[in-house]
């Protein structure tokens, strides 16, 4: 079993793990260090959210190993899709079900409360406390849940698809959020398709289908060899700023040229 | 006028029956509350008709009704349980096999066999007449038992029935609260079955919960709200019954239903959006990739 290094949360090695008989995961190494923000990226079913629930323990691998940290304090943020937003749980109630292992009364007690009233603010929805969650806006959403997922005061945050069916202002305010908060200390995991607006703004990207096929520095990674055994089309990698763009090459053909031109 | 709505509390098995159905009323209007929320309704009316079997068996074989109706309702609980969490089948068909397999064992039990000791009629539609202080008793220990698991496991069981899988990564043991919520389900539709009714239990169970959600976006509130609802409908149903002469299940269950349609008027969209909401799907669905 491998060993995980000095500033490893946690190391997947040769994890093999799917649902029922078919496979999901094959084969997979992955190591996370603290302080890293990681984008795990690939085509629908390649296992993504799979991935996230081995690191997270909630599924155990049929072969291979994980090795956590001991004491590695994590938090789960799912994909705001499957909320049932109708659920009748007021922000403070949803922010506090993160503190399920302590306390056993039903009501919060007065250092939770302040807990609440602080993490609520930092996050800027103070104000929402007695809000119900159906009732905010789709960026406060993501941040309740964020809120929630920080009031267990994690090392390690797994966000699935942050900003998945999201426009452009929010996924910036999502990533800003997010940058913040690594900037502060926490190591984040997340999962996203979207490699132009969040793949390629992260240190370190994993291409993933069933395998992991790139792992690295967007720029090492973000490649057309390495984005076409990912999704198993072809696609170009264009530079604009300093960074890579990548275009599917469909796209590409009909395209008007200015695109082009302009990167 | 005072006295005549008064005469019916000088029998002892009123003021029985009066008990038993305040609190099988609150003891539904609580645990409603999750069966509603976990979209567990097809569950309840399910197992209150499983349950109807193992009644008749109990009542065949003369082995004591509480103790041979719980273990067949907690066997069948735990049974439709794993199947709805392993999904080996489709869990609507599942539930349909084994609880109406059961309910049709107890149907052919008492045509070929006869009833012995308690009444077929009043398993399947409740009575007041047979509740005696045994009854009182069985439904206070449950009362107590389903009241504890809700305070020591509040905040566990509301984690659960909200979001899962984040539980489960949480650390809550999300299988054991699923299981504790079903056996305290069996154990509250038998300690009911005999004021409510095998066939009117559902009814207790997503009535007042739904009226609850009505009024309200916030979980504790609306536990608080159905358990209240659900002993007030309890009580005046089973005053009406008296003096309606009407079994005590229709009575209780057209309470409810009657109280609910008031609050459906009362609060218009705020309280129809609410209410619409209460059987999406929740995050139970587990998604590959």
């Amino acid at each position: 079993m491998s060993r995980p290094e000095r500033d490893e949360l946690l190391r997947l090695a040769g994890v093999t793990c799917g649902y029922a008989s078919e496979a999901v995961l094959v084969d997979v190494d992955l190591a996370i260090r603290s302080h890293e923000f990681v984008g795990i990226v690939g085509p629908s079913g390649a296992g993504k959210t799979t991935a996230l629930r081995v690191i997270a323990g909630s599924m155990r691998p049929a072969h291979g190993t994980v090795t956590r940290r001991p004491g590695l304090r994590m938090a789960y943020v799912p994909q705001v899709e499957t909320i049932n937003w109708s659920f009748p749980v007021t922000v403070r109630e949803c922010v506090l079900m993160s503190r399920v292992g302590g306390r056993r009364l039903p009501w919060a007690s007065r250092a939770e409360r302040a807990q609440v009233t602080d993490v609520l603010g930092r996050l800027d929805i103070g104000e929402l406390a007695d809000r119900h969650i159906r009732e905010l806006s789709g960026g406060q959403q993501q941040r309740v849940f964020i809120a929630r997922a920080l009031l267990g005061e994690p090392e390690l945050l797994l966000m699935d698809e942050p900003t998945s069916g999201v426009d452009v202002r929010l996924r910036h305010e999502v990533l800003h959020l997010l940058d913040d908060l690594n900037a502060a200390g926490l190591a984040i995991v997340l999962t996203t398709h979207d490699l132009n607006g969040i793949a390629a703004h992260l240190p370190r990207v994993v291409c993933l289908n069933r395998r992991v096929i790139g792992d690295g520095r967007p720029h090492d990674v973000l490649t057309s060899d390495v984005l076409e055994r990912t999704y198993g089309a072809s696609m170009q990698v264009l530079e604009h700023g300093g960074m890579p763009v990548v275009v599917d090459s469909y796209r590409r053909a009909h395209a008007p040229h200015s695109v082009e031109s302009a990167a | 006028m005072i006295g005549e709505l008064l005469r019916p509390f000088d029998f002892e098995f009123f003021r029985n029956g009066l008990l038993v159905a305040t609190m099988a009323g609150a003891l539904c209007g609580a645990i409603g509350v999750y069966v509603v929320l976990k979209g567990m309704s097809y569950i309840g009316h399910g197992l209150s008709h499983a349950i109807f079997g193992g009644f008749a068996a109990s009542s065949l074989i003369g082995v004591n009704f509480l103790l041979g109706a719980g273990v067949w309702g907690v066997a069948s609980a735990l049974m439709i349980n794993g199947v709805t969490r392993r999904r080996v089948i489709g869990s609507d068909a599942a539930i349909g096999v084994i609880t109406t397999a059961s309910f049709a064992l107890g149907l052919a039990l008492f045509a070929l066999f006869g009833t012995a000791g308690r009444s077929f009629d009043a398993a399947l539609f409740g009575s007041i007449l047979g509740v005696g202080t045994d009854d009182v008793i069985a439904i206070l220990v449950v009362c107590v038992l389903a009241g504890a698991l809700i305070f020591a496991r509040y905040r566990a069981l509301l984690f659960t029935t909200f979001d899962p899988e984040v539980a489960d990564v949480a650390g809550v043991n999300t299988a054991r609260m699923d299981a504790l919520l079903m056996v305290v389900l069996a154990g509250s539709i038998l300690a009911t079955m005999q004021v409510l009714g095998v066939t009117l239990i559902a009814a207790a169970l997503v009535i007042p919960a739904s009226t609850a959600r009505m009024l309200t976006n916030s979980f504790a509130r609306m536990l608080q709200l159905a358990t209240v609802i659900g002993a007030v409908c309890g009580f005046v149903g089973m005053n009406l019954s008296y003096h309606l002469d009407v079994q005590s299940g229709p009575t209780i269950v057209l309470t409810a239903a009657t109280l609910f349609g008031a609050v459906f008027a009362v609060t218009g969209a705020t309280g129809r959006r609410r209410a619409a909401g209460i059987t999406a799907p929740g995050p139970l669905a587990a998604r590959a990739g």
